[in-house]
């Protein structure tokens, strides 16, 4: 049986990919993934503004001590040989590329232009196969226009590949007043791929204290649903790479997002809950239901059921919802 | 042939290069000015670097300066190449051990930054006291005078005693030559092998001890035979003047640079001749030098080597013209003929002359006088009055230069204004800047960049006041074409560029005084060019005008937050001295700071090089020329340093030292025995803050936060009748108290004192009081100071002016009661947001009026006592803390001396009282014996009896009235506090809070526990965590805090609370009053968050709310008496951890650095602590669960004692 997928013109042995997490934090947990059959990974992300932050905390120990008393001119030994997270970053891209023989997709997410050129030209240095945008952006601007936000992110795809010879996707959230036109811009602009879709740290309100916290909560499988819906809306109809990310538990998800139409599955929450080899599980489960409903190879399933090919194109527009209304 | 490699370094880094190459072993304590030497070393350790056997030196801290040196004589005796750095009183806890090193002629160098001792008063200043009182020792002593011989000599003392096998001690002026960064010649490690003989170095090592050729060294002797032996060591002394001389020979062949044991500098004819060692030597060169060319017969002789002292090389350096010597000391030998140098030249001269030495006509007249005690200026004006002297016909013998005295009138007068040529060669620049805006660090920058990068010659020394928060800094910086000696600060009419980087300084310090005409000014003011003018008060413009002075305006606040860099000039302002200065190139300058910015952040730093570099390019266009009016234009006036109603003192002396003009104070008013009075921080208005805290007082809950957080005691609050307030300010807030224990018509007022508050803003981040339908509006919210600074001012002085709350009527055992009493410690010059003065601040709140405070050395003493001003002070019956500081290492004891005194007067009165009962009548007498004095009316009652008795024993005959007036006040409850860090309580003096504890007496230790040295910059104590860094522990310290909590409740009868004051705030003041009561010794163990931890103390509360909950503070009071009620003593007052000790270490710079340097020690030591974290809580959790009563279980209650209340 033919498991393989093609991603963002990479050929990956089958369609489940490790996603950006703290599971590539640790080289032995990457080997037991790419052990476990994983076909790819990708890397957690790299945030500029940690960066930017961790900078500024290091200038402050480096030049910034003396508050002026005679008896002391520093508080704390602060060498200046010590790593920063951007080093570790590199570091550790660099030695999942040798200790792993899958592909690795680096993830950044910036703030400022020259921040996502500087970093990305830095991850490619440290051998990244492909990178993938984080590109998290809170449009919270009242003065902002959703055309403006989505040029924005043009013109960032359109640096990025001048500087960067890799293919690149995004990691979009969901939330685009038209997500489907944006995406075919942002396979006009370049973009190799799309991961769909990103979730985010939330604030949350702490009834006992009254105070404002940041949470977030492991995905569960409902929230493939949406993956599930836009991915068979997309499928056929953009020219770019499509991944699900996002409440993909089991083989169940993984196969309804193949059925979709995506070129692979990110798989997270279930990885952290049920260890790295778990993953081996999700693929001798998918080997069976294969085998089971009789398909030969990923490449003949995928998007078999997207809206495009599906017998009820319908029932993956609106009317799908009007239709749960009624039968309550 | 001179090493042509250079280096722009002070002299602190040029002695420990040498140290380090030459060593095996470093045991070192903490103590300014030698830290730096210490740290250094450390560092260069931690990184590997090897000295020229090719090992890498092993550096102790050790527990204190004894400590320190018994390790060196240790090492010493087993062969190791061994060192120490001191100053001060450190020198002098070595003196023991130096007998005894110098007695088995063990040969090793300390370096010595030279410092003042503790006498009337502590100073961190550079004088020769420290090393003056070790020449019994039998240590060489070998004087450096700048920075380029405090390297030279620190090689030159290595080599001569390995040759000679005497121990060295080789000193330099602490901070004039410590701490100034100058350019010199390095010395590579050809030279430095070149001058040690490794034979010497073998030879060394054979007569260590070893069982493999056993000894017995460090014998005791009887009268027979210790004579003699002590007599055995002359021939080595007799060699080494020829030994160090041979050092110094070898050292100019390979360097180029000859140094002699006394060197003559002056006319071949000079009739008189200044006699002097260190940094002064060169200054006195200088004027040498001036004045020979006005063809003065004059000379110097600079003494290189004073022990052993060669008399016949010292008189064989003297030309024989000479007729008149003035010899020098930096030091004061009270009650003595004449201080030792000129004691030690007298002895010698007449010692020559009188066996028949005839090098000179006669008998030279020898004069000796003091000058620069304590880092006191010394310059050109004051050697020309020294020489001034010599030409008298009656010169002035045990003189002081420097100072006026009116009191016994030994000062000689000299001209302030003189200077010497020296200076028309030399550019001279200062800098006014604050201690956190980074304008010494780019000043320090500017010097390397110009003594690194150009052939000119740099020196750089930097002026600091006396606080910790709005330090004000004043660099002093020269550059020049040829070496510069000048080891003065730069005077007025001096200065050919002055950058100003605060506006509010112009008001403050009278800055263009020291502008030389045609000066350039930088001014950083946020007004612009047009109107930065009209801004300037009225004393400024007319300087400006009167010397031609060139003013450029830029706003660096603006050009900074533009670039992204905050509050951070230094770099805009460094940028502009470049521009404008003159110094170099403008472009080749500016091309220079983009490399310094490069080379100091280099990659891990690109964000801020990018910042850095766009804050340059745009500071160029923000900089701009004023063009400046013919005539002075501006009415605002310099406003007075105190206000008219301050007391005769504070006018006459205290305003004098707060604005900078106390060098010109006489003797005669200062107090000859070091007693200051109290209260006088009230008067040193700062207005440093940018923000301060404004009351909304419809949502206040009169909780009583704010004012118990405020490390400043700047915001209070008070209780008064309304009707009391009807005069007040319409802007004062004042508003109806709610509680029992209020009466109908009291209100209550939150005020913030504006000009003293610091905007740490604590009190707002505590306030728990929020608008119900808007919750970013508190009870407390921080708005820009100035806009409410003469509203607010006028609010704070009618709040003074408001009785206080009677002490009878508060509620002692709430925080909204306690907090209502008056803080007797306020405005103390501690760090913005500082951990540990709230403790003290509460402390005399609660006790205040009857403490008597013993203080150990550290941040405590710094803010409690370091001129110009004092924050304790007094209540309105006159009352409040007594304070003092004896020493670091003994202030537990000190303390209990004053329990003993205080008790052997109670006794005494008891005893008088009851031999005069008779007269005074049974009852009064039996009142005051037996008075309950546990509480706050019960000490009332007792002051009112004893003012009663006063008064009758003032008119009484009898023979004891007298005797027992002089001591009645001690039957009214005294209450002794032992206040100190934890490098006191942990290290140096623990064990004397050890011996404390034993005695059981009734004294109340309080350890301010920052878990690191903080007032020295943060060096490793017993008391720093595990996984932590500090200096001394840069890979992370892997020992566990020494548990002081458990060690003192093995002693069973101390009480001893831990607590954290931004953790359980009720559980602070509970303990602070149990302790109190505590009829024996009680210890109070208080976490106190510090800048050291590497963490922004507006998140001070935070800190210890996560210290707490993580389980790595834990917070328990345990109370002997309890046993006495069959309960158990202990009381845990926190609950089982419940956040991740990593959830904590994450958010404090000492912990997470440890993941950038040695993630996998980091890792392991955290994992180590949060198993330890666990197993405390469980061990204290079964400790306070314990049943005290064996022959009845059932009254065991595990949860008894885990004190629920405190718990939530």
């Amino acid at each position: 049986m033919d498991l393989s997928t093609n991603y963002l013109g990479l050929s990956l042995k089958n369609p489940l990919v490790p996603s950006a997490s703290p599971l590539s934090r640790d080289l032995d947990t990457a080997r037991r993934l790419e052990d476990a059959g994983a076909s790819a990974i990708v890397m957690y992300s790299l945030f500029e503004e940690e960066i930017v932050a961790e900078q500024n905390e290091l200038e402050s120990l480096w030049s910034f001590q003396d508050i002026g008393h005679g008896e002391a001119d520093s508080y704390l030994p602060a060498s200046a040989n010590c790593e920063t997270s951007l080093d570790t970053y590199l570091a550790q891209l660099w030695a999942l590329k040798q200790a792993l023989e899958i592909p690795v997709i680096a993830s950044l997410n910036g703030i400022t232009p020259g921040g996502w050129i500087e970093h990305a030209s830095e991850m490619v240095g440290a051998g990244a196969d492909a990178l993938e945008l984080n590109v998290y952006y809170l449009a919270a601007d009242l003065n902002q226009t959703a055309a403006e936000v989505e040029d924005n992110y043009i013109q960032l795809l359109t640096q990025l590949k001048q500087a960067v010879n890799i293919p690149i996707t995004l990691k979009l959230s969901s939330q685009f007043s038209s997500p489907a036109n944006f995406i075919g811009k942002l396979g006009e602009a370049g973009a190799d791929g799309v991961s769909l879709f990103n979730r985010f740290y939330q604030p949350d309100l702490d009834l006992d204290t009254l105070t404002v916290k940041h949470t977030l909560h492991l995905s569960s499988p409902y929230e493939a649903l949406m993956r599930i819906h836009w991915i068979a809306l997309l499928h056929g109809r953009v020219d770019v790479s499509l991944a699900a990310t996002g409440g993909i538990h089991s083989v169940t998800e993984v196969m309804k997002l193949l059925l979709s139409g995506a070129d692979v599955t990110h798989l997270c929450a279930t990885l952290l809950k049920n260890g790295p080899d778990y993953l081996a599980t999700i693929l001798i489960d998918m080997a069976q239901w294969m085998e089971e409903k009789e398909y030969e190879s990923v490449e003949q399933l995928k998007g078999s059921f997207s809206q495009q090919h599906s017998p009820d194109p319908q029932a993956w527009q609106r009317a799908n919802y009007l239709k749960v209304l009624q039968s309550y | 042939m001179p090493d042509s490699q250079t280096a722009t370094i002070d002299g602190n880094e040029a002695a420990a290069r040498i140290a380090h190459k030459t060593n095996e072993v470093i045991a070192i304590y903490p103590i300014t000015p030698a830290s730096p030497m210490g740290e250094l070393s450390d560092d260069w350790s931690a990184l590997g670097h090897r000295n020229i056997w090719g090992s890498t030196p092993e550096v102790i801290e050790m527990q204190s300066e004894a400590g320190a040196a018994g390790t060196v004589h240790g090492a010493l005796q087993s062969g190791a190449l061994t060192t120490t750095f001191t100053a001060s009183q450190g020198l002098l806890l070595m003196i023991p051990n130096m007998y005894k090193i110098a007695g088995e002629l063990s040969p090793g160098v300390i370096h010595v930054a030279a410092r003042s001792l503790a006498a009337q008063a502590l100073s961190i200043f550079g004088d020769h006291s420290d090393v003056m009182a070790i020449r019994g020792t039998g240590y060489a002593m070998l004087a450096a005078g700048s920075v380029q011989e405090a390297m030279d000599f620190a090689l030159i003392a290595q080599a001569a005693t390995l040759e000679g096998r005497l121990p060295f001690v080789h000193f330099f002026d602490g901070f004039r030559t410590s701490h100034e960064l100058a350019k010199i010649f390095l010395i590579d490690d050809a030279t430095i092998r070149a001058m040690i003989d490794q034979e010497w170095v073998h030879a060394h090592r054979r007569r260590a001890l070893t069982p493999d050729h056993p000894v017995v060294r460090g014998t005791s002797q009887n009268p027979d035979v210790y004579f003699q032996a002590r007599e055995t060591v002359n021939p080595y002394y007799r060699a080494l003047p020829g030994i160090v001389q041979g050092a110094m020979n070898r050292f100019a062949e390979l360097t180029g640079r000859q140094y002699r044991l006394f060197e003559y500098y002056g006319h071949p004819d000079a009739e008189r001749v200044i006699v002097l060692m260190g940094s002064a030597a060169e200054t006195v060169e200088e004027t040498v030098d001036h004045l020979l060319t006005r063809n003065a017969k004059v000379g110097l002789l600079r003494i290189r080597l004073l022990r052993p002292l060669s008399a016949q090389d010292l008189i064989d350096s003297l030309p024989v013209s000479v007729r008149h010597i003035a010899v020098l000391d930096r030091c004061k030998e009270p009650g003595a003929d004449g201080e030792p140098l000129y004691k030690d030249i007298m002895t010698l001269l007449a010692e020559y002359v009188s066996t028949g030495g005839d090098r000179f006509l006669g008998m030279p007249y020898v004069v000796g006088g003091r000058y620069g005690l304590s880092s006191k200026e010394f310059t050109p004006g004051m050697v020309q009055a020294v020489f001034d002297n010599l030409s008298a016909e009656q010169p002035k013998n045990h003189f002081t230069i420097g100072i006026h005295d009116d009191l016994t009138y030994t000062s000689l007068e000299w001209d302030e204004h003189l200077r010497n040529d020296a200076m028309q060669e030399v550019k001279q620049c200062l800098f006014y800047g604050l201690g956190s805006d980074g304008t010494v660090s780019a000043n320090k920058n500017t010097i390397k960049i110009i003594g690194g990068e150009t052939p000119q010659y740099a020196q750089g020394y930097f002026v600091y006041d006396s606080k910790k928060a709005g330090a004000v800094t004043v660099s002093h910086l020269r550059f020049s074409d040829r070496p510069i000696r000048s080891a003065y600060l730069i005077a007025d009419n001096e200065a050919q560029f002055i950058g100003c980087h605060q506006t509010a300084f112009l008001e403050q310090y009278p800055m263009l005084d020291k502008a030389a005409d045609e000066a350039v000014f930088l001014l950083n003011s946020p007004a612009s060019v047009d109107t930065v003018w009209d801004t300037l008060p009225r004393p400024v413009q007319e300087k400006i005008l009167e010397k031609s002075i060139r003013l450029y305006t830029i706003d660096a606040y603006s050009v900074a937050a533009e670039a992204g860099m905050g509050r951070r000039i230094n770099t805009i302002m460094q940028t502009c001295f470049f521009a404008i200065s003159g110094v170099l190139p403008a472009d080749e300058a500016i091309d220079k700071i983009k490399q310094a910015v490069e080379k100091a952040y280099g990659r891990k730093g690109r964000k801020i090089v990018q910042r850095n570099f766009a804050a340059i390019d745009a500071t160029l266009e923000a900089l701009h020329a004023v063009k400046l009016p013919e005539s002075v234009t501006s009415n605002i006036t310099l406003p007075p340093v105190v206000p008219e109603t301050a007391p005769e003192f504070v006018r006459q002396v205290t305003a004098e030292l707060i604005a900078g003009r106390g060098d010109s104070l006489p003797v005669s008013i200062l107090p000859a025995d070091g007693t200051w009075p109290l209260g006088t921080a009230a008067w040193e208005k700062r207005n440093i803050a940018r923000e301060i805290p404004i009351w909304n007082e419809d949502l206040c809950i009169f909780c009583g936060k704010c004012p118990f957080v405020c490390p400043h005691s700047a915001i209070r609050s008070k209780v008064f009748s309304a009707d009391d307030v009807k005069d007040a300010p319409a802007s004062f807030k004042h508003l109806p108290i709610k509680g029992k224990e209020f009466t109908e018509g009291e209100h209550v007022s939150y005020q913030v004192a504006p000009e003293d508050c610091t905007g740490c803003g604590l009190c707002v981040d505590v306030c728990p009081a929020r608008d119900k339908s808007n919750a970013s509006r508190k009870a407390l919210m921080m708005q820009s100071q100035t806009p409410l600074r003469e509203q607010e001012r006028k609010n704070w002085d009618y709040f003074l002016s408001i009785p206080e709350h009677d002490r009878n009527k508060i509620r002692w055992t709430t925080l909204k009661g306690s907090m209502l009493s008056q803080p007797l410690f306020e405005f103390s010059g501690a760090c913005l947001g500082c951990g540990e003065t709230p403790y003290i601040r509460l402390a005399t709140q609660l006790f205040g009026d009857r403490m008597l405070i013993a203080n150990a050395t550290g941040c405590s003493s710094i803010y409690g006592g370091n001129l110009p001003t004092t924050p304790y002070t007094t209540n309105p019956d006159g009352r409040g803390p007594a304070w003092s500081n004896s020493l670091f290492e003994d202030n537990a004891e000190f303390g209990l001396g004053f329990r003993m005194a205080i008790d052997q007067h109670r006794q005494h009165a008891e005893n008088l009282l009851q031999q005069m009962q008779e007269e005074l009548g049974e009852a009064q007498t039996n009142a005051i014996i037996h008075a309950d004095q546990s509480d706050e009316p019960g000490i009332f009652e007792q002051r009112e009896r004893l003012e009663a008795i006063k008064q009758q024993l003032e008119n009484s005959p009898h023979a004891d009235a007298q005797r027992l007036l002089s001591v009645i006040d001690y039957c009214a409850k005294k209450s002794v506090w032992i206040i100190g860090g934890d490098g006191w309580a942990y290290d140096i003096g623990f064990g004397g809070v050890d011996h404390v504890m034993a005695s059981g007496r009734d004294v109340n230790i309080l350890v301010l526990d920052t878990e690191v040295y903080s007032n020295t910059g943060g060096q490793t104590s017993k008391a720093t965590p595990k996984g932590a860094i500090a200096k001394f522990s840069a890979a992370g310290k892997s020992s566990a805090k020494k548990d002081l909590g458990l060690i003192a409740m093995a002693y069973e009868n101390v009480y001893v609370a831990k607590i954290a004051f931004g953790a359980k705030d009720v559980q602070t003041q509970r303990a602070f009053r149990e302790a109190e009561s505590y009829p024996g010794t009680s210890i109070i163990i208080a976490y106190s968050p510090c800048i050291a931890h590497g963490v922004d103390l507006t998140h001070n509360l935070r800190q210890q709310g996560l210290a707490v909950k993580s389980g790595y503070w834990q917070l328990y009071r345990y109370d002997p008496r309890r046993r006495e009620q069959g309960k158990n003593a202990l009381q845990l007052d926190y609950k089982k951890p419940s956040i991740k000790l990593k959830d904590y270490y994450q958010t404090e710079a000492r912990f997470s650095m440890l993941w950038r340097t040695h993630p996998e020690t980091a890792d392991r030591l955290l994992a180590e602590e949060q198993q330890a974290v666990l197993e405390r809580f469980h061990h204290l959790e079964q400790l306070a669960s314990l049943s005290m009563n064996p022959g009845n279980d059932a009254e065991s209650d595990t949860t008894r004692n885990v004190n629920q209340e405190e718990a939530k």
